[in-house]
């Protein structure tokens, strides 16, 4: 089963008993899988009370699947067992990288767009895809800095990267929104190259802005309600693939979940103005 | 594969480097402000990692501050970055790297209070496993018995008032002065996910210790009575199995 065409939230444990006693309340929940990877305890108990009421979403943030070197085999093997034990309706990971040797970075760093950085990225996906026995999602990303060896644009990186592996793609509007600002381009442009078609889910979140003298700088820090631009091109986006899980990320200077909620209602209502289309 | 570092290898190596250093690295576009726009990555890598052991030792954060905390997850992380980017497996080394960084050395008992935070963390995350019947304890002469524990369960001991110190860094703890000389507990997690921290007597502690290591409850506690310590286990449902037989 698919992730169900609706309004999504990021799990946030301190909502737990709102959610459960408002169940339904979003079509689905998403969690990072490498919170999930203790033994036992609370996090495994209100991740399958979750998923008993509703659809889930597993998105990882630690293969460091756009690294330079080989995957660590060892969190493959977490991973497949979560995804067995939870049999989530997705399973996610990123463009980008945030391992270096054996030292986990504990963030999404950006990779460089060439010929020898797909083939690598390819094989990690045709590894990771093999090692979970599904296909996965690759997001977007948002990044600071662009490389002077990169040769591809990121659109067609990732369709190359979707054609040849086979995987589909997470769209973030909030990444595309944030990197086009950072780096002069634009946004709709951006889209209009992005294949919408090998899209299985979206992903809406605020950032933050900075002046710099040669103009904005946006970091993504999840810690915001999502923004105006951000919203117009979410719409513009259902407009013409039709509705698509949409997920609100909200993961520091956490609200109250009814500030999630109103997100989610905001969400929906595109999602409701979209049904009426027929992705092209 | 190519024996030559490709680009994107060649990349990574030098982003990781300016991560740690002041300097950015060589090989980005777009010329302006490049200083400004790579510092968010190493500002999210430092604070990220900090972040995260604050969170797992906010005792220590408490005690030693904010801002020193900071500055001394760094020089941490930069030492014994985490191996896995299971982050809840980051930090056990911290109490013996607290023991060997000199400006913290006027607070002896931070090591230990450290220790206690992480043991609650592993309780924390540790195995289910279902509770014995208790009845087995309770029929005849228990001697004989073996006790299996919940895999939350850890002794701990410190010849500070670690323990004392915890407690009182509480969010909603009033403050007192801690009392002085060495302090034992058990940890263990609740049927309701809590993590309380008890505090034993020195020679309960020992009599936890025995248990844990598989002794027999007659061996365990052979010069004390354990009805404290199996009060405590009993009531916080931490026994998970009982074998051998009563004498």
């Amino acid at each position: 089963m698919p992730l169900p065409a609706t309004p999504g939230l990021g799990f946030k444990p301190e909502h737990f008993d709102q959610i459960m006693a408002h169940t339904g309340a979003v079509g689905f929940y998403e969690v990072h899988a490498e919170n999930y990877m203790g033994a036992g305890g609370a996090p495994h108990m209100m991740l399958e009370r979750l998923h008993d009421a509703h659809a889930i979403s597993i998105h990882g943030v630690g293969l460091s699947i756009g690294g330079s070197g080989p995957l660590d085999v060892d969190h493959l093997k977490r991973l497949r067992v979560l995804i067995d034990r939870y049999q989530p309706e997705s399973f996610s990971e990123h463009l980008a990288w945030s391992s270096h040797g054996a030292a986990w970075l504990n963030d999404l760093l950006p990779m460089p767009y060439t010929d020898g950085s797909l083939a690598v990225i390819c094989d990690h996906i045709d590894q990771t895809q093999e090692a979970l026995g599904r296909t996965m999602l690759l997001e977007n990303p948002a990044t600071y800095v662009t490389f002077a060896d990169s040769t591809w644009s990121e659109t067609e990186f990732l369709t190359r990267i979707a054609r040849r592996t086979g995987c589909g793609l997470l769209l973030d509007v909030n990444n595309v929104f944030v990197s086009a600002t950072n780096h002069r381009t634009d946004a709709r442009a951006y889209l209009d190259a992005f294949p919408l078609d090998l899209v299985g889910e979206i992903h809406l979140a605020g950032h933050e802005v900075e002046d710099l003298p040669d103009g904005p700088l946006l970091i993504d820090t999840h810690s915001r309600p999502v923004a105006d631009p951000v919203w117009a091109l979410y719409a513009d986006v259902l407009a013409r693939t039709g509705p698509l899980p949409s997920l609100i990320e909200w993961d520091n200077d956490i609200p109250a979940f009814d500030v999630l909620m109103a997100e989610a209602a905001r969400a929906d209502v595109v999602l409701k103005g979209a049904r009426n289309v027929r992705a092209a | 594969m190519s024996e030559l570092p490709d680009a994107h290898a060649l990349m990574e190596r030098r982003f990781h480097a300016a991560l740690w250093s002041p300097d950015t690295p060589d090989g980005l576009a777009e010329a302006q402000a490049n200083d400004r726009r790579f510092l968010v990555y190493r500002n999210n890598v430092q604070h990220g990692l900090c972040s995260a052991l604050a969170q797992r030792f906010a005792v220590v954060e408490r005690l030693v501050g904010a801002d020193f905390f900071v500055a001394m997850a760094r020089v941490f992380a930069a030492r014994h970055p985490p191996q896995t980017p299971v982050m809840m497996e980051w930090g056990g080394e911290f109490p013996e790297f607290l023991e060997g960084f000199p400006p913290v050395a006027t607070l002896p008992y931070l090591p230990d209070v450290a220790r206690l935070e992480w043991l609650r963390g592993r309780a924390y995350h540790a195995a289910d496993a279902p509770l014995a019947d208790p009845a087995a304890l309770m029929a005849g002469d228990p001697s004989g018995l073996r006790l299996t524990l919940a895999p939350s369960v850890a002794a701990f001991a410190s010849q500070h008032p670690a323990v004392s110190i915890w407690r009182m860094n509480q969010p909603d703890a009033t403050p007192s002065r801690p009392p002085s000389g060495p302090e034992y507990a058990l940890i263990g997690r609740t049927a309701t996910f809590d993590v309380p921290v008890l505090s034993l007597a020195v020679d309960q502690h020992a009599v936890l210790c025995g248990l844990l290591a598989g002794a027999p409850l007659g061996h365990a506690a052979a010069n004390t009575d354990p009805t404290p310590i199996l009060a405590l286990l009993l009531q916080h449902g931490l026994i998970t199995a009982i074998e051998g037989e009563t004498q």
